[in-house]
């Protein structure tokens, strides 16, 4: 139970790194849909973080993380070698993966790299795995590479058009769903705005659309009720009833304003660690 | 001495941090009996023949016998008396609702204050503190011989598991304690706030003595999701018991209620005690600092909610209560110092709608006046709304603290667990056994949120049927 770093790769510098940890406890139980929670230090706040990938021959999960604010700074401080303090997981329900034609994965941003092992669990069910990848440009985007050696299709977007279609994700969604009645689900990982406009654009064509929420969490295991979500009308705790939800009946625009809950104490969170650190280094 | 109606001294009274002191600190509250103070307190008790009292303690403590002990002055002899039965004597000291157990039980009840019980054991338990671990557990000199293949599993690591390992420890049992999050203890770390437990002092301490047993610890272990209770037996564990505590907040069901500055009283009270939030910017777990703060309850949480409010600096914070004061669960004492410390006790009043601004903010609550209604077959008087009388109040911070529901982690993937029409463990009331052969539950998983006392009894039930099962007790 060491949790240690194994290997470490800056995806894009300064910004998004993969981290490949030993852990076999969760990699032998982690599905996909999956996180963890972690903690860095010993006064670190609990972080979740979706299971990208697992190997469980080697005992190893997968983590991408968005350096945002101070604890992933912090976890962007540990090398390889380094162990990570508290390591808690599989959480959440897995995705519910069945056998039924062709599925879409829509992933934005850090979200493709949650969304890749949930297309591998597709592939593995014997689904035809259409991935949909979107960045700002060619250098922001994320397991382009990981997801070509499973699916055969993976269609991107960028936002400036240095590489593949030049737009959204949604547009080269609403094109295949138009040309492609074979579609049973649609899957989108990513910022909030995102899979709202996936749900919007699947909507008219009836297609089940799933989506992976990332409310804020404290404990992550049920107890607190920090990460409620409407759901249908309904209040759902994504840690347990979740991370994934019909995407065509989740409020949105409240998830949108929780996430914003503490803003300005993040803020001076992140002041406050990036005071320390220079203080330290005089 | 003839047993002559000589009139009762008046009762001992706590040593407390002065409450404008205190509502802006987070230590501890009551600042314990002297020795001189708890026999003099001690010399109060009658020494019935027939001990009301224990009968009121739902482990049974021999409470005469530790009482006579004390007010010779003999702490050592009372804490083996307490420790025979009580495995947390500092915990229950301070969280028991003893109005509602022992001293509500005591013969001097009738027509004068009881014997302050809790305060005496509270005081026995904290001067033996110092005492070496196996002690504090067994209250025997030396430790015992563990048997490494007696191999028990505790799943949560709440008063009721902390009460199985110690008593299976004390037998030799080798126990292993999984806990889902990074820290040991359960309600006692992340639910009591430090003011009226202190973690490192109490917890802590009873958590380290238990180490000393060679009990482990795992933190980061989470049943049904980490692994599962038949891992535990293909690992050689010969039992297992189950104390994952209650679980997801319940809330009011009102419009408004998933605004930001709406929070379950397990969310706030978690950020605080177990992130440490009122030391932010320094440990990073933030809260929000509420101005005017609302809490909706009243029992123990919504009390630990409304202090801790106003220790992180709230102008003014309210308790909603729809009933009367005298209806509220809480322990007596806990209502008085929140009194005391400036918080109003919004009583009759009933939230019927959270309102906020457009960036999803909280800033008001309509509340709903109530008046109590008829008795009815029972005798109680329930509240009922007086027509037309709704009023409202700024608030940009509310706690709820209106119960749980069962946790659905490890109920969810053990279906082999057989559960009531409530959502809760089913156990058989002898033994704690569950339906399936040698797994135990007790404590909030099988009761609904309940007290530290009654997990601490279903454990030591469990305990026993598992060491008569080793064949180490009869
Ligand atoms: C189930 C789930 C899976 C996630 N998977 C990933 C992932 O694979 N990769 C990734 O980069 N991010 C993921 N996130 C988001 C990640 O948890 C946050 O980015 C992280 O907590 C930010 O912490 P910070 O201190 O660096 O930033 P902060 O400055 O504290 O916060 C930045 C923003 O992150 C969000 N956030 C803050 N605290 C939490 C919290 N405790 N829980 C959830 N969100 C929070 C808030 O919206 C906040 O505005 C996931 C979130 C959830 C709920
Ligand atoms: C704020 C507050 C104040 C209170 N005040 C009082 C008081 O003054 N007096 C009193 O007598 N009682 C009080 N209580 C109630 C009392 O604390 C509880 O009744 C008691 O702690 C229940 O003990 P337990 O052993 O069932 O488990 P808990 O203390 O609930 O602990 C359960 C543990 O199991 C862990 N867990 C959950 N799921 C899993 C899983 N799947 N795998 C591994 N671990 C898991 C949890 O993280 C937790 O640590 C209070 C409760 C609260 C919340
Ligand atoms: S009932 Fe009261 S007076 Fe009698 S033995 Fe118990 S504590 Fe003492
Ligand atoms: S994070 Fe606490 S209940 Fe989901």
């Amino acid at each position: 139970m060491a949790n240690t770093i194994l290997k470490k790769e800056q995806l894009i510098p300064g910004q998004t790194s993969k981290l490949v940890i030993d852990a076999p406890h969760i990699a032998a139980k982690a599905q996909p849909g999956n996180f963890i929670i972690l903690r860095v230090n010993e006064k670190g706040e609990r972080i979740p973080l979706t299971i990208a990938d697992t190997d469980r021959e080697n005992g190893t999960i997968t983590i991408v993380y968005l350096v945002l604010g101070k604890s992933t700074a912090l976890l962007e401080e540990l090398n390889e070698g380094d162990d990570i303090l508290d390591l808690c997981g599989p959480l959440g329900k897995a995705t519910h993966i069945q056998k039924g034609g062709t599925v879409i994965c829509v992933g934005g941003g850090t979200g493709i790299a949650a969304m890749h092992h949930i297309a591998k669990g597709h592939h593995m069910a014997g689904n035809h795995v259409v991935a949909v990848i979107g960045a700002r440009n060619k250098d922001l985007l994320l397991f382009e590479k990981e997801l070509k050696s499973f699916c055969p299709e993976v269609l991107i977007s960028t936002d400036d058009g240095s590489y593949g279609h030049k737009g959204l994700v949604t547009e080269l969604l609403k094109d295949r769903l138009e040309k492609d009645k074979s579609v049973v689900e649609v899957v989108a990982v990513g910022p909030v705005p995102m899979m709202a406009a996936v749900s919007k654009t699947t909507e008219p064509f009836g297609v089940p659309t799933t989506v992976s929420l990332n409310s804020i969490m404290v404990d992550g295991v049920g107890m607190c009720g920090a990460c409620r979500v409407t759901v249908g009308g309904q209040t759902k705790f994504a840690c347990v009833d979740g991370p994934e939800f019909d995407g065509h009946k989740v409020d949105f625009q409240e998830l949108r304003q929780r996430l914003a809950a503490f803003s300005p104490m993040e803020k001076e969170s992140y002041d406050h660690h990036c005071r320390c650190k220079c203080n330290d280094s005089k | 001495m003839t047993a002559s109606k000589k009139t009762i001294a008046k009762r001992v009274p706590m040593p407390n941090q002065p409450p404008d002191v205190r509502r802006n600190n987070f230590d501890e509250v009551a600042l314990g009996y002297t020795k001189e103070m708890a026999m003099e307190e001690a010399k109060r008790c009658l020494q019935c023949k027939k001990p009301k009292c224990v009968k009121g303690c739902p482990v049974e403590v021999p409470i005469p016998d530790f009482i006579a002990h004390l007010a010779k002055g003999d702490v050592e002899k009372a804490y083996a008396v307490i420790k025979s039965t009580n495995s947390l004597p500092a915990v229950c000291g301070r969280v028991c609702p003893q109005e509602i157990q022992c001293e509500g039980a005591c013969i001097l009840n009738a027509k004068e204050q009881p014997v302050a019980i809790g305060r005496l054991e509270r005081f026995t338990a904290d001067e033996y503190m110092h005492m070496d671990a196996c002690d504090l557990i067994t209250a025997k000199p030396e430790c015992p011989y563990i048997d490494q293949d007696r191999k028990v599993a505790c799943i949560g690591s709440g008063p009721s598991s902390l009460t199985v390992a110690g008593y299976l420890a004390a037998r030799g049992c080798k126990v292993t304690v999984f806990e889902a999050l990074h820290e040991v203890g359960g309600v006692l770390v992340y639910g009591i706030p430090e003011f009226r437990l202190p973690k490192e002092k109490i917890v802590a301490k009873e958590v380290g003595a238990l180490k000393e047993l060679e009990v482990e610890f795992v933190t980061n272990y989470v049943g049904g999701k980490t692994f599962n209770i038949e891992d535990l037996f293909e690992q050689g564990y010969k039992a297992v018991f189950v104390g994952v505590g209650a679980g997801l907040p319940k809330f009011l069901r009102i419009p408004g209620e998933n605004f930001n500055g709406v929070f379950s009283a397990n969310e706030y009270l978690t950020r605080v005690n177990l992130g440490r939030a009122y030391e932010f910017p320094n440990y990073d777990t933030p809260i929000i600092k509420g101005r005017k703060v609302t809490v909706y309850g009243g029992g123990n949480v919504a009390m630990d909610a409304a202090r801790t409010a106003q220790r992180l600096g709230a102008e003014s914070v309210h308790i909603v209560y729809r009933r009367t004061a005298d209806a509220m669960p809480a322990r007596h004492e806990e209502i008085e110092h929140a009194v005391e410390e400036g918080i109003h006790l919004e009583v009759l009043s009933n939230p019927i709608e959270f309102r906020g601004d457009e960036r999803g903010n909280l800033t008001s609550v309509l509340l709903q006046r109530m008046e109590l209604g008829e008795p009815d077959a029972s005798g109680r008087r329930s509240p009922k709304p007086v027509e037309g009388d709704v009023y409202e109040l700024e608030t940009d911070l509310a706690v709820i603290a209106v119960g749980t529901n069962p946790n659905p982690v490890l109920l969810e993937n053990e279906p082999g667990l057989k559960l009531n029409k409530w959502g809760y463990i089913e156990v058989d009331e002898a033994t704690g056994e569950t339906s399936i052969p040698n797994v135990y539950a007790g404590g909030d998983i099988v009761t609904g949120a309940a007290t530290v006392i009654l997990a601490m009894g279903a454990g030591r039930r469990a305990a026993k049927e598992i060491a008569h099962r080793f064949g180490i007790e009869d």
